[in-house]
């Protein structure tokens, strides 16, 4: 029904579409069924989309008894609040901990690791140097490098220099993103034109202060970009901490979820329901970076294809 | 352009080269350096160990470990069905969604997404716990229609995986597949019409050879991602450790080599031939899908 009024607003948004005029006929006469085809594909791929979710919003809802017993897919008495207070209160709190290192890793490190690609795709952009292309190449090539290649001599190196099992071990890693360097290149090339920098240079401005105060404030939307696409990575990164990071004081959400989980197998303690939980709880960062940000990140995913 | 532009110009990038030489070529060289040797412990192990410098042994090594190579052609095979499944869905989801109007197809959009958002690790954590017998839906759903399976089962193992792993990419897939199609000028499809070719004929033979850049992409980065699949197993693993070993998959491997056999030389050799299949892998599923393209 809705599909019926945006038909007619098509044209003046998408003006190619009016060439088709002429075979409009023909269309309608095919559209009923073929809507209904479409709209019924749509919900079911959806349905299988959200479900999952559903559950896990339901089963953080519910006490042990209504989690083992109750109908998975709806309601049972509503205990969120006693399964937070337990989430927050189990261990010590080792939970909040976790949240707080979560963020920490995630927001320091992409924070610096934009800056950083911000910068050097500023340079490889607008600069033509020598080694230049090398350095693009480097970071084209790492794209296919696999993370154990990395994580384990990291880990290696890591120790060497007593840096396994603090906070840096995490956040240096991220400092350095290929993938962002590449996104930041991209948006300076169309963004910052060549003639605003000429200018800028005539009026005497340093290169420094043209990159802080030009650059960067004409970057904000690529910069956003790439500062939540480098935040959704360190959030979701498991196999780096599971790597670097030995006591629990130290560890990020994924790791202290995946390690309750199993605490069943290990020693019979069923935390199925912290767990559950905690999963509902790691997903609202993201949930809210993601509708806060949801002009920049569509064309991140976009672009993050034509890599 | 002025010479001391140029310095300066590369000035901004040098943070990067420094890390990208600390955190990735370093690692890289260090990673194939230890390859090279093996360690062995002197004297019933009581005066330490020494390395050894050792060629190519433990590259030789690997590629006689039946459970290394065991564990790549798994991930492959596997990779052969889930890969193809996962795209199929997302390139039909695409074309839907090209049908429709602007405004739904936003809506849409956003709602096909929402896995996407996800945390891979919580995502398995879902899925586990709906595959459960004693929490998940799954159970009692199959029961209601005379089914009595079991998803941690071992035949059932990889097809439950295959289904989260589905699960979380057709959104990503999807949303650079549509706008691969959105890319397409729109006055094709209006000519195709106009001669009278059906909805179908039209996706078949205008709007999927289209798509077919989008389509090598996202095979390509799904090859990569697959060879390298390590958080779902190991999630996996914590309920069914008979079935999901800790030789799954290659990184599961290497991971253990490393910190459970205390291995470092084995893992660091297993890991460089890991990185050398995958673009082998990769460079050969490129080749094959653009020869066809011609």
């Amino acid at each position: 029904m809705v599909l019926t009024e945006d038909r007619t607003e098509k044209p003046p948004t998408r003006p190619v579409r009016r060439l088709g005029r002429l075979g409009r006929p023909d269309r309608a006469a095919r559209s009923r069924g073929g809507q209904r085809f479409l709209l019924i594909g749509l919900v079911l791929a959806s349905v299988y989309s959200l479900f999952p979710v559903w559950w896990l919003i339901v089963a953080a809802t519910k006490d042990r008894t209504g989690l083992y017993q109750s109908n998975g897919l709806w309601f049972s008495g509503m205990h969120l609040w006693d399964n937070l207070r337990q989430l927050f209160t189990y261990d010590d709190g080792i939970f909040l901990r976790w949240t707080a290192n979560s963020l920490l890793y995630a927001g320091v490190g992409s924070l610096g690791g934009t800056l950083i690609a911000l910068a050097t795709g500023y340079g490889l952009a607008r600069f033509d140097f020598p080694g230049r292309r090398l350095v693009f190449a480097c970071v084209v090539g790492s794209f296919l490098i696999p993370i154990a290649l990395l994580t384990l001599p990291l880990y290696l190196m890591f120790s060497e220099i007593g840096l396994v099992d603090t906070p840096w071990a995490m956040l240096i890693p991220c400092l350095i993103n290929p993938f962002s360097v590449y996104l930041a290149k991209v948006y300076t090339e169309s963004t910052i034109p060549f003639e605003l920098l000429e200018a800028a240079r005539i009026d005497g401005a340093g290169e420094l202060r043209i990159f802080f105060s030009i650059v960067l404030r004409m970057m904000t939307t690529g910069g956003a970009t790439v500062f939540l696409l480098a935040f959704v990575n360190t959030w979701n990164a498991f196999f780096l901490p599971l790597t670097v990071l030995r006591g629990e004081e130290n560890w990020t959400l994924n790791l202290g979820l995946y390690n309750w989980s199993g605490k069943r197998l290990e020693s019979g303690v069923d935390l199925t329901s912290l767990v559950l939980t905690g999963a509902l709880l790691s997903i609202v960062p993201m949930a809210i970076m993601m509708i806060a940000m949801r002009r920049y990140w569509r064309t991140g995913v976009t672009l993050g294809a034509l890599k | 352009m002025i010479r001391s532009l140029r310095w300066k110009g590369a000035a901004f990038t040098v943070p990067f080269q420094l890390g990208f030489v600390f955190l990735y070529l370093l690692p890289i060289g260090y990673a194939v350096h230890q390859s090279l040797f093996t360690e062995q412990s002197s004297g019933l192990g009581l005066g330490g160990s020494t390395e050894t410098f050792s060629g190519l042994d433990n590259y030789q090594q690997g590629l006689t470990d039946s459970a290394f190579m065991g564990s790549v052609l798994r991930v492959v095979l596997f990779a052969c069905v889930q890969i193809p499944v996962m795209l199929l869905i997302s390139l039909v989801l695409a074309l839907l969604l090209d049908a429709l109007t602007a405004r739904a197809a936003g809506g849409f959009r956003i709602l096909l997404l929402v896995p996407y958002m996800i945390p891979g690790v919580v995502a398995a954590i879902v899925w586990i716990n709906l595959y459960s017998p004693e929490v998940g839906p799954l159970t009692p759903l199959g029961e209601a229609f005379g089914l009595d399976w079991n998803f941690f089962a071992p035949s059932m193992v990889w097809p439950s995986i295959g289904n989260l792993l589905t699960w979380h990419g057709i959104g990503y897939n999807m949303v650079i597949i549509y706008a691969a199609l959105q890319a397409v000028p729109r006055e094709l499809f209006e000519a195709a019409r106009l001669d009278g070719a059906s909805e179908r004929r039209i996706a078949l033979s205008i709007k999927i050879p289209h798509v077919r850049g989008a389509l090598v992409l996202t095979g390509m980065l799904s090859i990569i991602q697959m060879l390298q699949i390590f958080n779902e197993p190991a999630l996996f693993r914590n309920i069914t450790p008979q079935t999901v070993n800790d030789s799954f998959t290659p990184i599961m491997i290497i991971y253990n080599q490393a910190f459970n056999a205390g291995d470092y030389h084995y893992a660091a050799a297993l890991s460089v031939l890991l990185a050398l299949i995958l673009g082998v892998a990769s460079f050969l599923f490129y080749r094959l899908t653009s020869r066809e393209a011609d």
